[in-house]
């Protein structure tokens, strides 16, 4: 399994196709040295290619979609905005009702989401910061530090990228079950602080941004390696940390099944308690619907913000795997 | 830490041998110096790396192994810390159990079609998105934005969508004349409504991943294809696809491991673990969650939990042979 998916993802992040990579091939390298040459390619192509213009057909194709994508988000809105009584009839609602503010106070305070909101806040937050710092010591030092047995730790690294979550719970479980951790935020917390795809994402990053000499040349200075590590490489791994830290981000506010298997109601994260909401924890379905609203508005703001800069993080993540 | 190519010296070059003559003092704070930068060289890199690794050991590898050691107990939830040894028991008790086989049956079928026309369609918008446009990004951030949306906000939504009596999706059906789909109870329709979840949620984000490949391509590729007059869709199929192979190949392995590990759409889209009354779209993850928590055998949920590790397992190996030989067949058309 693990060779096959090292060779998978490599081949994805290293070689764009039938056309030669670049400068990889000497130096054993290959993910690394094909994806800066693939960059290279991709912004060459980006301004002189997408030749042609889309046509109405195109237009019309995109447009639907975008509707498709967006449609359950509006009709969530709408939904939490009227009184059950009201969805129980045909036909469905297609405009505002004036019960939105109800709908989410009773969200907020029955199915418990305003202590949700903030649990969750907490916990993203702290695996979002751990997993960037670690992923970066340990992308720096795979990608620009020579140690023994690297090469087979990397593919140990790629390889936990495949072990499923329910592979891990039982023990997990038992472990939270016998510290009795059942329903404190450290029981998800733990577990999600490191991140293999992080690893690997910050190392294919570093290897190309990082300038070798810089480092050399802060040795020579008399650097030892944690300056090195504060004043060169955090500096130039700024913007592949913060892409990383939007998409752990993301992912860990929407962690699901280790969670509800480890939080109840009482101290829930917020997809338990929108959990126990579809388990029929308030028998409203506009308070169901205002409930996913709350937990999902945090995420859907961020986006209207920072849309520009995710969209361009996860294509810049794809192109290196 | 040393870096990759270094052919610069040290500060300090070996040992603790500084040339005679200069003074002791000098001398002895250059070789604990030097003695320094040798243990920072050599230890720094295992630092580095040592808090993943850590943290992988303790929530990552040894609950995997011990998750193994767990499928040969009997353990129950209600006592989750006293194992009773019964070989494997968990397991041939699964080779025997109908709702096992339903289960894996429900998990394949819904991985394929809320796969492939997941990722035929995000190929398709990937398509589209790489013409010059207008409002380009936003096409690309609205498609984005249900990825943002958790399973648990999408599937309370979307069940809602497809509710029986009041649902939106039945009433624009009957618009044009269809009767009423009982969606949750219909096993077809229900593995149907349960997978176009997962494709809402992931198609443009895929698309995006595509785009990002496309946009790799070079352009000589399409000038010289055009030189030979390959239409649009001739381009599309000789020059994007080929290019896009390990890409590709990327994501459907991505895909394939995201729906063995199916679980949260299927819990919620009634909220119950059973995945419906016949467990018509129980899923293997959801298997497992009811095995454990809902019926206390945490033995046999490890056992579950193993055999879907063997199955992504031989799906890998099964992918990599037919990756294998696809390679060798385009080798040799090239060669």
């Amino acid at each position: 399994m693990t060779t096959t998916e090292t060779e998978s993802t490599e081949r994805a992040a290293g070689v764009a196709g039938k056309s030669p990579a670049t400068e990889s091939d000497g130096r054993g390298d290959g993910a690394a040295g094909g994806s800066s040459g693939r960059r290279r390619r991709g912004r060459r192509a980006g301004s002189a290619g997408r030749q042609m213009h889309g046509g109405w057909l195109t237009y019309t194709i995109l447009i639907i979609f975008t509707i498709g994508s967006l449609v359950p988000l509006v009709w969530q809105l709408i939904a939490a905005s009227h009184s059950s009584g009201r969805l129980a009839q045909t036909p469905p609602p297609f405009w505002f009702g004036d019960r939105l503010f109800d709908n989410l106070e009773r969200a907020w305070t029955d199915a418990n989401l305003g202590l949700a909101l903030l649990n969750t806040t907490f916990v993203a937050g702290t695996i979002t910061v751990s997993t960037v710092l670690f992923a970066t010591l340990a992308g720096f030092s795979f990608a620009k530090l020579r140690f023994r047995a690297k090469n087979v730790l990397m593919l140990l690294v790629i390889g936990t990228m495949m072990v499923p979550p329910q592979l891990t719970v039982v023990p997990l479980f038992m472990g939270a079950a016998k510290l009795e951790w059942v329903d404190q935020l450290q029981v998800v917390i733990l577990p999600m602080m490191v991140s293999a795809f992080g690893v690997f994402f910050m190392r294919q990053y570093l290897s190309q941004a990082l300038p070798t000499e810089l480092i050399e040349a802060a040795r020579m200075d008399g650097a030892h390696s944690l300056r090195v590590v504060w004043h060169v490489v955090f500096p130039v791994a700024r913007p592949a940390m913060a892409v990383l830290g939007m998409l752990t981000f993301v992912a860990a506010w929407n962690e699901f099944f280790w969670p509800i298997i480890a939080l109840t109601q009482r101290n829930p994260t917020v997809q338990v308690a929108l959990t126990n909401l579809g388990r029929g924890y308030v028998p409203d379905q506009g308070v169901i619907m205002a409930g996913a609203l709350l937990g999902t508005l945090p995420l859907l703001i961020a986006f209207v913000l920072f849309g520009k800069q995710i969209v361009g993080g996860i294509m810049h993540g794809a192109i290196k795997g | 830490m040393t870096t990759d190519h270094v052919p610069a010296a040290p500060p300090v070059s070996t040992g603790g041998a500084a040339p005679p003559g200069d003074d002791a003092k000098e001398q002895r704070r250059a070789a604990r110096r030097s003695r320094r930068y040798q243990r920072d060289t050599k230890w720094s890199p295992y630092g580095f790396i040592a808090p993943f690794f850590v943290f992988f050991a303790a929530f990552g590898l040894f609950p995997l192994l011990y998750t193994g050691w767990s499928a040969l107990h009997r353990v129950s939830l209600h006592n989750p810390n006293e194992l009773e040894w019964v070989g494997f028991q968990n397991f041939t008790r699964l080779w025997q159990d109908e709702f096992f086989w339903n289960a894996l049956g429900n998990t394949f079928t819904i991985g394929v079609i809320s796969t492939v026309p997941q990722l035929l369609m995000a190929l398709g918008i990937a398509h589209l998105l790489n013409y010059k446009l207008r409002g380009s990004m936003m096409f690309r951030v609205a498609m984005l934005t249900p990825y943002a949306t958790s399973i648990a906000a999408a599937t309370l939504v979307f069940a809602m969508l497809y509710g029986r009596d009041y649902g939106l999706i039945n009433w624009a059906l009957g618009l044009v004349g269809i009767d009423p789909v009982s969606w949750e109870a219909g096993s077809w329709s229900s593995q149907f409504a349960v997978s176009t979840i997962v494709i809402w949620r992931w198609t443009g984000y895929n698309a995006l991943i595509y785009l990002a490949a496309m946009q790799a391509v070079p352009h000589d590729l399409y000038e010289s294809a055009s030189l030979d007059g390959a239409s649009r869709w001739q381009q599309f199929i000789h020059v994007t696809i080929p290019s896009l192979r390990p890409t590709i190949i990327f994501t459907v392995v991505v895909s394939t491991i995201g729906a063995t590990q199916l679980f949260g759409e299927p819990l919620l889209f009634a909220g119950s673990p059973a995945g419906g009354s016949q467990s018509q779209y129980q899923t293997l993850g959801l298997y497992m969650y009811q095995m454990g928590w809902f019926n206390f055998h945490l033995g046999r949920a490890a056992a579950i939990a193993w055999t879907m590790f063997l199955l992504l397992i031989i799906i890998g190996l099964v992918y990599w042979a037919i990756m294998r030989w696809v390679n060798r067949d385009t080798a040799g058309k090239e060669a």
